[in-house]
């Protein structure tokens, strides 16, 4: 019975990993394909982890899993934020059906500050036209 | 039976999952979309530790993921960093 509940979330682990690698291959910008691996990516190798602190049934395997569950789930969303940051900096450019974006203008690029008030032209990130292979459909 | 498919379903998941990463590490038109794919890689990476774990019944696999997700989250800290101080 325990076996049949370890493969259970074994599967919906990895169909949770598969979702994370179609995911940032098929999104059409930078910032949709983060909000894929950082949440499908951890949430599936979490319960894989799980999966395996079950299957072990041990003391020292227990306190290595919460350990691993714990670090993955703080270190991911940090570790994205700081990556979607110095994106927006670098002037990544955005998905053409992007229908508002609360940061353009706000940036300062030779601080690295958000100003309240719109900052002039020429501090604004600069950020490109829309690159190839933007469509959904390539 | 059953259960010796639905490992390879796992394995085979997972696979897919890898091969998609990579081919985003490949073309991704800008650096953040390859360090994404390097850190999505290096995540999935730890999850196939620990089915390979299980299905061997190896329970030090598991200590291999545990560092592999300090050093994948050092790496995309440095990457980040890297990338704000290049504008």
């Amino acid at each position: 019975m325990a076996e049949y509940i370890i493969l259970g979330i074994f599967l919906l682990g990895s169909f949770l990993v598969l979702v994370a690698g179609i995911g940032l291959l098929r999104m059409p910008d930078l910032f949709l394909r983060m909000s894929a691996t950082a949440k499908a990516g951890t949430l599936g190798t979490g319960l894989m982890v799980l999966g395996a602190a079950i299957y072990f049934n041990e003391f020292a395997i227990y306190t290595r899993a919460i350990a691993l569950i714990a670090f993955l789930f703080v270190t991911a969303p940090v570790a994205a934020h700081m990556l979607g940051r110095a994106a927006y900096f670098d002037g990544v450019p955005l998905w053409k059906g992007t229908i508002q974006d609360d940061l353009r203008g706000h940036y300062k690029v030779t601080t690295h500050s958000l100003e309240e008030e719109i900052v002039p032209e020429k501090d604004q990130p600069h950020v490109e036209d829309e690159a190839d292979g933007f469509e959904i459909n390539e | 039976m059953i259960v010796e498919i639905l490992w390879y379903v796992i394995f085979s998941f997972l696979a897919i999952g890898f091969i998609s990463a990579f081919i985003r590490l490949a073309k991704g038109p800008h650096l953040p979309d390859r360090i994404i794919s390097l850190d999505l890689i290096s995540i999935m990476a730890i999850g196939f530790f620990v089915a390979y774990a299980v299905l061997y019944d190896q329970s030090s696999f598991l200590d291999v993921s545990i560092i592999l997700a300090i050093i994948t989250f050092l790496g995309t800290v440095a990457f980040a960093y890297y990338l704000e101080r290049r504008v």
